[in-house]
């Protein structure tokens, strides 16, 4: 096993990013006119990068598969963006922000990068104001925050449950900006099929055109990576439907490692799966465990009633319901972590206790909340001995304020109300902390070819902090590769334009072509999606929230049985040459099938439980933690990067230890 | 639920294009609109016919992607949503659904019901920007105070996700509800003031090169708009290009 250099810079750790950046090689701006760089992905990462680069003034080739760089799937993220700007004056700093990222990534990430996170992090906030991004303010005129899971302080900013959306527009409309100008020539509806190598570098890639079939050939000094997660490898995730890990597996095809793909986040508060038709699951805002209870009957008999129908969860007592957060974890009750609150759901659906007709769900209550409200209400309107139906208006009304754009969400989806009865939720796969390994440039271990944002591996540890993954994709694409790619193109300022007609590129075109013909005449007998659900269902089942050895091994051998079958019998109707969104799944799917056999071997070497990572096998034996996640920094405090050779199974292991000169390990309680 | 589904399909820009019938049996009520094109477009790769090609990607109402045209209305029968988050418990066993692509002359239809939005795109980067450029020293964040209306009020212009359902409910294919949103946000914050009058300007000389119609005040366009943008949008970008014509 070979070790990787992190090329973390030497000194301080509140001085590194400072330094290094006085001390990196820069491209003069005559020169910078005749340097290419290819992005793809436009989401936070890609857009921010993709703006900034051009304003540098290298020419920027971007690449979306949407119709619009607006449409990637940052647009989503609801709650909100973290920086330590210390605006509320309660102690926030940079070390701070720091401390709470490594921590809640349960010390599974690399330090460096990290504390150069929070370091930016308020720049962001000052950039995306100067941008005209409407972040919520008080009455003073002045940026309001709010608070998130997992820390002490209150540095989330936020634009009402739509932040994502207003920041990601902000970096379009930075990019808008140079695609009037010139500097970034935009292909949307275009989807990267691979990397091309020349001489060991990322010279370029192919893609295909989605509108005409038309496969192209892309040239550039340098590519960048900025395609976002792999969750929908579970099939159902709160991703989009589009949202795929391809850009990432071909570029780990070829030579770029791939670290940590075991850790995945499961978001505790979805909407449940209704039924096989299912096709994604609604995230509902981590901020409502701040109000609402989360519980379950005490007794299966009235689990069979409420099942059936002849009971309401409203019909049961106190007394008969099971609050089962407060009751294991009598600090933190309904507000521990998102990896620890997913996790009990599934134990207590595991044994029989899930409250709807599939048998996943758990209820998340806001009767008490409403109460509690409601008398507060009206002692602050002189009402001392206020009705039963005083009460309940009056909470609701503050309810409402709070969080009524989430619960009309969930009526229109569930067709219930959640003011009368309690929600049902339970976990889905949402964000991956794994990806990309790439060093402290965000380069990858292929020289010139770069990954950022929710791709790459770098931040996040084992657990991600809520409103961490936007401050993370526009710290890397506004303030740290536009900076740290300059000192690798340096050396190319003599290059000139690089040719597409060389036979790197034609050998990388054939290969391509080859896939896609081959898709189109194996006349099979199954759709994509049969293929793509029967993954799922063994990543969710056996490499979901909870692992085990016995399990990972058979997921491995099922995943691979899978994909066998898929190379035999998929089916794609259609032809080459058009619009065929078949066929665009097709090779998503492909690679979901490789990169799942390699998360599960990735979970199967990693013998401990961390953050999003559970193996039943590492938990803590006796004491007051009995039965909680065990981690084990003796033997797995290193992050596992993974080289590709032919097939997952035989990937090579390196590793990349983690040192801690800054932070102390602790074990995290929540007890 | 049993229906049966009127589609419109066209196999490419050039192609003539028709209503096609469907049946689809056994549909679930819980089922969102486009879970259901899922259940047809399966029936249809299995019975080795082309699938249905249709926009969407984020499935719950953000994205801008999905497109559709139910029953006469873009989005559907229901209001404040996408066609994502238009759920079959809108309709009846037995019914009948015409489903059509959004029609209007500058979004040509690409197949099926995919229509090209890029029209919308170039009238962003005709100015739909505030001229900043990254560099980590721009002023801080909060030296500029701005009043909670304002910004309140900027946000909700902001929420625009440039779907396009107003340009296909508008009789005249009118763009002036989504440009106005634009403008609008920038017009109501100090950061955009600097560049108000060339912003204007040029995104309407772009709309109305772009081939989209004028607005007539029918108001449609605001009922369909999933994202609620107000009308108050249209009379604020008409103030802003008075004024700046006559700069």
């Amino acid at each position: 096993m070979a070790t990787l250099d992190s090329k973390v810079p030497k000194g301080p750790l509140k001085d590194k990013w400072t330094t290094y950046k006085d001390k990196i090689n820069l491209v003069n701006p005559a020169n910078k006119r005749h340097i290419d760089i290819i992005v793809i992905g436009t989401g936070l990462a890609g857009g921010s990068a993709a703006a900034t680069l051009a304003e540098l003034g290298y020419n920027v080739k971007a690449f979306a598969y949407q119709d619009s760089p607006r449409r990637a799937h940052s647009i989503a993220a609801q709650g909100g963006i973290n920086a330590a700007k210390n605006y509320q004056g309660d102690g926030d700093s940079n070390y701070r922000l720091f401390y709470d990222t490594v921590k809640g990534g349960d010390y599974r990430s690399r330090e460096a990068n990290v504390y150069r996170l929070a370091e930016v992090s308020g720049n962001i906030i000052d950039q995306c104001v100067a941008q005209g991004v409407p972040f919520a303010r008080d009455y003073g005129g002045l940026l309001d925050n709010r608070s998130f899971g997992g820390v002490l302080v209150s540095r989330t900013f936020y634009a009402k449950g739509q932040t994502g959306q207003q920041l990601l527009l902000g970096a379009y409309s930075a990019m808008n900006r140079q695609i009037a100008r010139g500097k970034i020539t935009m292909h949307n509806r275009h989807e990267m099929l691979d990397v091309v190598i020349v001489d060991g570098k990322a010279r370029g890639i192919i893609a295909r055109n989605l509108i005409t079939g038309e496969i192209e050939r892309h040239s550039a000094h340098a590519v960048v990576v900025a395609s976002g997660g792999y969750g929908n490898v579970y099939f159902l995730s709160t991703n989009a439907m589009g949202s795929n890990a391809t850009a990432a597996w071909k570029i780990h095809k070829k030579g770029a490692y791939f670290a940590n793909p075991c850790y995945t986040q499961i978001h505790p508060t979805c909407i449940p799966r209704s039924g096989d038709y299912q096709s994604k699951l609604t995230l509902m805002s981590e901020s409502l465990r701040n109000d609402g209870r989360i519980w379950v009957p005490k007794s299966m008999e009235d689990v069979m009633a409420i099942r059936e129908g002849s009971k309401k969860p409203t019909d049961l007592s106190e007394e008969e319901r099971d609050y089962y957060l407060e009751r294991r974890y009598p600090a933190f009750g309904n507000l521990v972590p998102r990896d620890v609150a997913s996790r009990a759901a599934k134990e207590r659906c595991d044994v029989g206790y899930g409250v709807n007709a599939t048998g996943e769900a758990v209820y998340l209550d806001f009767k008490s909340a409403i109460n509690r409200y409601g008398k507060e209400q009206a002692l602050l309107h002189g009402d001392r001995n206020p009705s039963e139906a005083k009460i309940i208006e009056l909470g609701e009304k503050v309810i409402e304020e709070k969080y009524g754009n989430l619960f009309q969400m969930y009526e229109k989806i569930v067709d219930e109300n959640p003011y009368k009865t309690p929600m049902m939720i339970y976990p889905a796969t949402h964000y991956t902390m794994g990806g990309v390994w790439v060093d402290y440039n965000l380069m990858t271990t292929v020289p010139g070819l770069y990954c950022i944002g929710e791709a790459n591996f770098s931040d996040h540890g084992a657990n991600r902090l809520g409103a961490s993954a936007l401050m993370q994709g526009l710290a890397d694409g506004y303030f740290v590769l536009p900076y740290t790619i300059g000192d690798y193109l340096a050396d190319d300022i003599r290059t000139g334009e690089i040719s597409t007609d060389t036979a790197e590129f034609e050998q990388a075109e054939k290969a391509v072509k080859e896939r896609l013909d081959f898709f189109i005449n194996n006349k099979g007998t199954h759709s994509v999606d049969y293929f793509h659900k029967k993954l799922g269902k063994v990543m969710w089942d056996k490499v979901g929230m909870a692992r085990n050895e016995k399990h990972l091994k058979e997921a491995i051998s099922e995943i691979k049985e899978i994909r066998e079958d898929f190379w035999k019998n998929v089916k794609v109707p259609g032809t080459l040459n058009e619009f065929n969104q078949e066929l665009e799944k097709a090779g998503r799917v492909a690679d979901f099938l490789e990169l799942g056999e390699l998360f599960a071997l990735d979970a199967l070497n990693r013998k401990e439980s961390c953050g999003g990572h559970f193996r039943e096998e590492s938990v803590e034996q006796d004491g007051p933690q009995k039965g909680e996640a065990l981690r084990d920094d003796v033997n797995y405090k290193y992050v596992a990067a993974w080289e590709y050779k032919g097939e997952p199974s035989e990937a090579i292991l390196h590793k990349e230890e983690l040192e801690f000169n800054d932070i102390e390990l602790k074990t995290r309680s929540y007890k | 639920m049993n229906l049966t589904l009127k589609i419109w399909r066209q196999k490419g820009p050039n192609d003539k294009g028709q209503m096609v019938d469907y049946k689809v049996t056994d549909i679930s009520e819980h089922m969102s609109f486009l879970e259901m094109m899922d259940v047809l477009n399966e029936q249809l790769v299995n019975a080795g016919e082309e699938p249905v090609a249709f926009d969407h990607d984020c499935r719950e109402g953000i994205c801008g992607m999905c497109s559709m045209y139910i029953n006469g209305e873009a989005h559907g029968p229901d209001r404040g949503i996408t066609t994502c988050q238009l759920h079959m418990r809108m309709f009846k066993d037995g019914d009948t659904i015409t489903i059509e692509p959004f029609r209007a002359n500058a979004f040509p239809v690409i197949k099926d019901l995919v229509v090209d939005r890029m029209a919308f795109e170039r009238i962003q980067q005709a100015g739909g920007f505030i001229s900043v450029n990254t560099s980590g020293n721009t002023q801080d964040a909060n030296s500029i105070p701005i009043s909670k209306h304002a910004a309140d009020q900027a946000m909700d212009a902001a929420t625009c996700i440039g779907c396009g359902a107003c340009v296909a409910t508008c009789k005249n294919s009118s763009a002036m509800l989504f440009v106005s949103a634009k403008v609008s946000q920038y017009a109501l914050l100090p950061q955009g003031q600097v560049e108000a009058t060339d912003r204007v300007l040029n995104m309407v000389a772009q709309m109305d090169l772009e081939g989209f119609g004028n607005c007539t005040n029918t108001g449609a366009c605001e009922i369909e708009c999933p994202k609620g943008i107000s009308l108050e949008n249209i009379a604020r970008m008409n103030r802003e290009l008075m004024k700046a014509s006559v700069k």
